[in-house]
């Protein structure tokens, strides 16, 4: 067994378990919901398993670091972190059908790490630039932060449809009847921007920290830089907005979906489509 | 306060609905700087965007967008918001920290969302013991008041977590005075004292020294006040060929000496993500170039005579107090670092002989008049950026008030309970309990139940 072979079962499991969370959405069965969660734990055992693996492997091909240099590293421990909070989220507030729509995230992230072209699957020496702890605790903070704000995103989406269902009277027999109440789902969101929230911030510091061991500068305003301080202000926005105009439902809905679009560009848009520092979206 | 509350330009800026609006328009005007790029000659925005758009977008500042004065005008306006908005509610928030809780009217209590009335068989006095070191166990250090019929007792924790919020603000306040502070355009503009804070480079070669940098935007020298010499630069790959470390080899001199260190040495290696910083100057390995000359030290092994020197290549040098003659004849090269030289070299006895040697290896030549001794190192130029930056440790501390405020702020809460104690028969007690927190009311709410359920067994 190597490690790539692992990623590849949890990749499977991540699926069957999206699958299977989104039968319990439609069927409302709670087996389905049993065997969902199942699936999930057994792939982020798994892939708990593959990642301590590829950071031995990396030492026994003598260039040892930590699996979150590049940026298939680092999808592989997004769908690792989003999956170790939504379960977290599952255990500690029993909304069970979330993982319809906070799973596949972590389904998609593995499958593109998986199969997109142009990511090098490959365990590679690090470049002087990336010989620092402080890009392990950097990388760890902000993705941390990301898994919460997927959870995040996928609530609101989650609070929008049942919203719309119980506009139209629908919501008890329907689709959405099987989705927690609009006030605990509000809840929740708000929970996790605060608590992704944190992190993030906790993200952008350790990044300043880096660039000013690194080269000197803790903000160069470089396009990634950027992003992520405008997901940071739109968050600080949408918690002002609750806890001094007391906004909520709908409206909070809306700016997580948002703020997870800021997020997703500051992780992949950054690095598709401008140029700067982060050189992940190259390798 | 109450006429500055109705001054209106005071309330404008103490709103919140300013700082959601400026929070929007900063994470909105701050996409275009991602778009546009940054800093590129003037000549480069006449070729993307056509003479008249590119004339506009100077006015607004746009190629240089996150030092323009409309969007460093919009962080200060933010800065005054959140000065104003936190002035505004300190008091407030002070208030209700030092509040005197036991004046709180019983009728109060007994509306209160948490609370719950117990029945203890007990006198009055007993009771109060009774309850008060029930809590004191749980950590609830009471005060106490006679109050109309009976006795009220009252304990809070947290209440300085109402000042969570007021940390976080203060810390951006004080990220952004950092960031003032360090600030070379301040320093040069405001203080006129380029040397108080400044970002450039230096290029270094081997053996020589440079007292002075050049600085990024103005491309000014900037005198150290001190020198530093780089003795020693060299690229270690990876098998692969990737660079694995850029290492110099530097000395800090003082009026041409060396000088110790806060490590008890005299000599540093800097490499990428390991500056070396003296008195307020920090040193980044930042590049290199390499030079087609070579530095070369020879050995007789037998007369024990040595001479280093800088040598060009394709050159016959004569070292007659070494007693031989030497040449670089060939280089194999692996981009402009050269791998390998082909050496010419005689003892003027016999033929000369012709043989590779790596670079940086020592090579041993066997004569007719004895060994010698060889090593040649391709000439290397350090590329040093050299940064003082007098703010960063304020902006490093506002990095962790941020952190630990968002923690107080976010997840710790101000708590309070209440007993309100009376006497209805003769030997027994009615206790009315209440409690109140401004955040995390659910949790409040079970520890509160168990509160009163361990006090009820
Ligand atoms: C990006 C910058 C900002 C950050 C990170 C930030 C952070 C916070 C945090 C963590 C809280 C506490 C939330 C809670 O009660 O749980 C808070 C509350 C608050 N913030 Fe900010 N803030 C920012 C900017 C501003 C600005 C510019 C204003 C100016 C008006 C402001 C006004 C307030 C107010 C009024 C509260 C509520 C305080 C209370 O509970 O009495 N904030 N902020």
């Amino acid at each position: 067994m190597n490690s790539s072979q692992l990623f590849g079962i949890t990749t499977l499991a991540y699926l069957l378990s999206s699958a299977f969370y989104l039968a319990l959405f439609v069927f409302k069965n709670r087996k389905l919901g049993s065997v969902a969660s199942l699936l999930a734990i057994a792939g982020v055992l798994v892939q708990t398993v593959a990642l301590g693996l590829r950071w031995y492997e990396s030492y026994q091909i003598g260039i040892g670091h930590a699996p979150l240099t590049n940026m298939y590293e680092s999808l592989v421990f997004f769908a690792w972190c989003t999956t170790l909070f939504y379960l977290f989220m599952e255990f500690r507030f029993k909304a069970r059908v979330v993982g319809a729509f906070v799973m596949p995230f972590a389904f998609v992230a593995m499958a593109y790490a998986s199969f997109a072209k142009g990511i090098n699957q490959e365990i590679s020496p690090l470049i002087p630039a990336l010989q620092s702890n402080w890009l392990i605790a950097h990388v760890i903070t902000c993705f941390i932060g990301y898994g919460a704000f997927a959870a995040a995103g996928g609530l609101g989406l989650m609070y929008l449809l049942k919203k719309r269902a119980n506009n139209r009277n629908l919501s008890a027999e329907t689709l959405t009847g099987s989705l927690p109440e609009l006030r605990v789902i509000d809840d929740l969101i708000y929970k996790t921007i605060v608590f992704g929230f944190m992190w993030l911030s906790a993200g952008i510091i350790t990044g300043a920290v880096w660039a000013n061991e690194a080269w000197g500068t803790y903000w160069s305003w470089d396009p990634k830089e950027t992003w992520s301080i405008i997901t940071w202000f739109v968050y600080a926005s949408t918690l002002h907005a609750r806890f001094t105009r007391g906004w909520s439902g709908t409206r909070i809905a809306w700016l997580a979906i948002i703020g997870f679009i800021a997020v997703f560009f500051t992780y992949f848009g950054v690095n598709f489509l401008l140029s700067g520092l982060h050189s992940y979206g190259a390798s | 306060m109450t006429k500055k509350k109705k001054n209106p330009v005071w309330a404008f800026f103490a709103s919140v609905k300013l700082a959601l609006f400026l929070l929007f328009v900063l994470a909105g005007t701050s996409i275009i700087g991602t778009v546009v790029p940054q800093n590129e000659p003037a000549q480069f925005y006449v070729q993307q965007y056509g003479a008249s758009t590119a004339a506009f977008m100077q006015r607004l500042g746009v190629p240089d967008m996150y030092n323009s004065w409309w969007f460093l005008g919009l962080l200060a306006l933010f800065c005054l918001n959140l000065i104003v908005c936190s002035l505004e509610r300190i008091p407030q928030a002070w208030r209700l920290v030092t509040r005197d809780n036991l004046a709180t009217p019983v009728d109060r209590l007994r509306k209160m969302g948490i609370r719950k009335e117990v029945l203890l068989k007990h006198p009055l006095a007993e009771a109060e013991k009774e309850v008060a070191s029930h809590l004191a166990s749980h950590g609830w250090k009471t005060g106490r008041r006679a109050v109309d019929g009976g006795t009220l007792l009252f304990a809070q924790k947290g209440a300085w977590t109402r000042f969570g919020v007021y940390i976080v603000h203060t810390s951006i306040l004080v990220i952004l005075l950092g960031a003032i502070i360090g600030s070379p355009t301040v320093a040069r503009k405001i203080l006129r004292s380029p040397n108080f804070a400044f970002k450039g480079s230096v290029m270094i070669p081997e053996s020589r020294e440079a007292d002075y940098v050049w600085a990024f935007q103005t491309h000014e020298k900037i005198n150290l006040g001190f020198t530093i010499r780089c003795d020693y630069f060299t690229i270690e790959y990876y098998a692969n060929g990737m660079p694995k470390t850029y290492l110099s080899k530097v000395t800090i001199l003082e009026d041409g000496k060396p000088v110790i260190l806060k490590d008890g040495k005299t000599t540093h290696y800097l490499k990428v993500n390991k500056p070396l910083t003296y008195k307020g100057v920090t040193f980044y390995q930042a590049s290199y170039q390499p030079y087609p000359d070579f530095i070369v030290t020879l050995k007789n092994e037998t007369t024990g005579a040595t001479r280093t020197s800088i040598i060009p290549a394709g050159k016959q040098i004569n070292w007659p107090d070494i007693g031989a003659s030497f040449g670089i004849i060939n280089r194999e090269t692996l981009g402009e670092v050269v791998r390998r030289v082909k050496i010419w070299f005689t003892d003027n006895k016999d033929k000369p002989s012709r043989f590779w040697i790596e670079t940086g290896r020592e090579a041993i030549i066997e004569r007719p008049s004895g060994n010698f001794s060889l090593m040649t190192k391709q000439l290397y130029a350090t590329g040093l950026q050299v940064t003082k930056d007098p703010g960063v440790w304020f902006v490093y501390v506002g990095c962790g008030m941020m952190l630990l405020g968002l923690l107080v702020a976010f997840f710790m809460s101000h708590r309070k309970v209440w007993a309100f104690l009376h006497e209805e028969k003769e030997g027994e007690t009615v206790v009315l309990l209440a409690g109140s927190a401004n955040k995390n009311k659910l949790g409040f709410e079970k520890r509160f139940a168990s509160l009163v359920g361990s006090l009820q067994r």
